[in-house]
């Protein structure tokens, strides 16, 4: 299975709604579409990890980058995440103390701390 | 001898067949279905892993992967053939390309914080990686 990636706005929030496997392999996909949408101003992410059957570090390595591409601007990343086996790789790395990780859409687009 | 023994070039596109693979040989030697998933990520850390060093250093071998069922265990290694220069986080700056060190090191925290059973060796003439699961014994048939 490849990597889909879909943007939609919401309000002053972009949401990019992930699916398919994140490895080595597609992480650069993911890193692009990242890049383009800080580089034509979003700098407020929601990315919607629900459609995601994979990630390894190489995925994480993306996300952390894109965070402090919108932190450089006072942006925000947000993820949507309920997936108990994608959840655990953030634990084991420590990373859930980096990202906001919320169970909905609603709720990540909603946030504002 | 593996049970299952599989060769790649360092490419990133062939690591997800290298998960596939060792996540089917790891299912028929009766890893318990709840640790597949961390048995495919771990094997695709690894198999990253090696093939990230293998273009950077510019190794044109193959990347190997040994799958072996062997008595009530199950085990994957991961062989690279690049050349692991001995480093200690203090050396002099450009030693090592940090971006690299750091994604490396990343998959390995992922190894290591999956497997419970791993070793990481490397030198002059490439790493390993090898991983250990149990199995289970398989049902044993209801006699009629």
């Amino acid at each position: 299975m490849d990597l889909s990636l879909s943007t939609r706005t919401v309000g002053d929030r972009t949401v990019v709604e992930v699916g398919g496997e994140i490895d080595v392999y597609t992480a650069p996909k993911l890193r692009e579409q990242l890049v383009e949408l800080v580089n034509d101003g979003n700098f407020h992410l929601v990315v919607d990890m629900e459609g995601v059957d994979f990630l390894d570090s190489t995925g994480l390595g993306v996300l952390v980058g894109g965070l402090k591409r919108v932190r450089a601007h006072e942006g925000s990343l947000r993820l949507v995440c309920n997936q108990e086996r994608i959840l655990k790789i953030f634990r084991i790395t420590g990373l859930t103390k980096v990202f906001p990780i919320h169970t909905t859409v609603d709720e990540a687009v909603a946030a504002t701390d | 001898m593996a049970t299952v023994e599989l060769r790649f070039s360092a490419l990133p596109e062939h690591v997800r067949t290298a998960r596939l693979v060792a996540a089917a040989v790891a299912r028929r030697a009766g890893v318990d279905e709840a640790v597949l998933d961390e048995v495919r990520l771990a094997v695709g850390e690894a198999c990253s892993r090696a093939v990230g060093l293998h273009r950077s250093g510019g190794v044109p071998a193959p990347v190997k992967v040994l799958l072996t069922e062997e008595g009530k265990q199950f085990s994957i290694e991961v062989g690279d053939e690049a050349r692991h220069a001995p480093y200690h986080p203090g050396d002099a700056p450009g030693a090592v390309d940090e971006a690299e060190a750091e994604e490396d090191e990343m998959g390995l925290a992922v190894i290591s914080g999956l497997v419970d059973d791993v070793e990481v060796s490397a030198g002059e003439h490439g790493g390993l990686i090898k991983m250990t699961w149990p199995t289970m014994p398989p049902p044993t048939a209801a006699l009629p």
